[in-house]
């Protein structure tokens, strides 16, 4: 089982669905670039081999015994790593977009601003890879509604690759959005008066499979995610003093 | 009018057998056949008792009672509808949380076992 060797220690956390073509080249990435951190991938009751390649490749690997999407499979990594011990967690998809390579630049930012948050942000360098027009129009958007929900700008408020310390991930292992969760968490997070950063990250192709975002997506996306967004502001949390 | 009514009496009394039927042979719960047979017993009283449909009519400011009937029999199949969904999504919620905790005792025990490697 793994668990934290150090006071400072990183896990790393995968959620992979049918991911079995991309998620083995994942972890050993992450284990050659970040060999200090922990990987567990979290197979969202995958119908292929996600789990077997995922273990041969030297992860740790949780399996949901039913399939719960994104956000149910990214929050049983974070209650797992809650309940080990675990200082800090960095999220990396599975289909490889995200560079390994950026981990430690991620991990070494949470230990040195003391903030409960940082983003792995594609635009604050460059134009952020291959994002679709609709995508752009959807980013631009909730850029402009979180700006004064969150008192700050953020650049790149839907990207997954996102580390966590100990404080955030108590608050995600009991309370975490199911669906989109990205946006939501970051108005989670301001409800307690958590601090973000975000930190220039590059974004790849995916490693194989393709999106499955669609135009419609996209739009039930944005009113999905906007009504989650109104429903947290709205909603009364016990503030931080 | 009174086909209406006539129709509507059977349909109620149609749904609070079958609501009693199923309670019975345990396909729904106790607490979950409440709001079927409340809504079923309201429209029962209204279809059987005219006097008060047309007073229902005039407080609602519907000239027409079978069309005041109509509306009452929507607004109450949406309270259960409503009742429905937030028992729904108690579950899901519960089920998630169930989903989880399974997993992390699973790789717990498999962990203690020493298979957590050894699978696949």
């Amino acid at each position: 089982m793994i668990r934290p060797a150090h006071p400072d220690s990183l896990l790393v956390i995968v959620p992979a669905f049918n991911e079995e073509a991309a998620v083995g080249r994942v972890v050993r990435e992450i284990r050659e670039k970040a060999p200090e951190a922990d990987v567990l991938v979290i197979d969202d009751c995958s119908l292929d081999q996600t789990a077997a390649v995922a273990r041969q490749a030297g992860a740790e690997v949780l399996s949901l015994p039913y399939h719960l999407g994104l956000g149910g499979a990214v929050q049983a990594g974070y209650k797992l790593a809650y309940e080990l011990g675990y200082q800090y967690v960095i999220r990396s998809d599975g289909d490889g977009q995200h560079d390994p390579q950026d981990i430690p630049k991620i991990y070494e930012a949470l230990k040195r601003s003391g903030c409960q948050m940082v983003i792995g942000s594609r635009f604050l360098e460059g134009e952020g890879g291959q994002t679709t027009l609709v995508r752009s129009l959807g980013i631009g958007f909730f850029r402009l509604v979180l700006r004064p929900i969150l008192g700050r700008p953020v650049r790149d408020p839907t990207s997954g690759f996102v580390g966590v310390n100990r404080e955030a991930l108590q608050v995600f292992s009991k309370s975490f959005p199911l669906e989109y969760p990205e946006i939501e968490a970051l108005v989670v997070l301001q409800r307690r008066r958590f601090r973000f950063l975000e930190v220039p990250c590059r974004m790849r192709p995916r490693l194989a499979g393709r999106s499955t975002i669609t135009v419609l997506k996209s739009f039930y996306y944005i009113i999905h995610v906007l009504l989650g967004v109104f429903v947290n502001v709205l909603k009364y949390e016990r503030r931080r003093r | 009018m009174r086909e209406l009514l006539d129709f509507t009496t059977g349909m109620s009394l149609a749904v609070i057998l079958l609501v009693l039927v199923s309670v019975r042979r345990r396909h729904i719960r106790v607490e979950y056949s409440v709001s079927w047979l409340g809504a079923a017993l309201a429209l029962l009283a209204l279809s059987r008792w005219p006097v008060a449909l047309e007073k229902l009519a005039g407080w609602l400011g519907i000239g027409n009672p079978p069309l005041a009937l109509v509306f009452i029999v929507g607004c109450l199949f949406l309270v259960v509808l409503f009742r429905l969904s937030v028992i729904i999504s108690d579950l899901k919620d519960a089920n998630i949380a169930l989903t989880q905790r399974l997993a992390i005792l699973e790789y717990r025990l498999e962990s203690a076992h020493g298979t957590q490697g050894a699978q696949g």
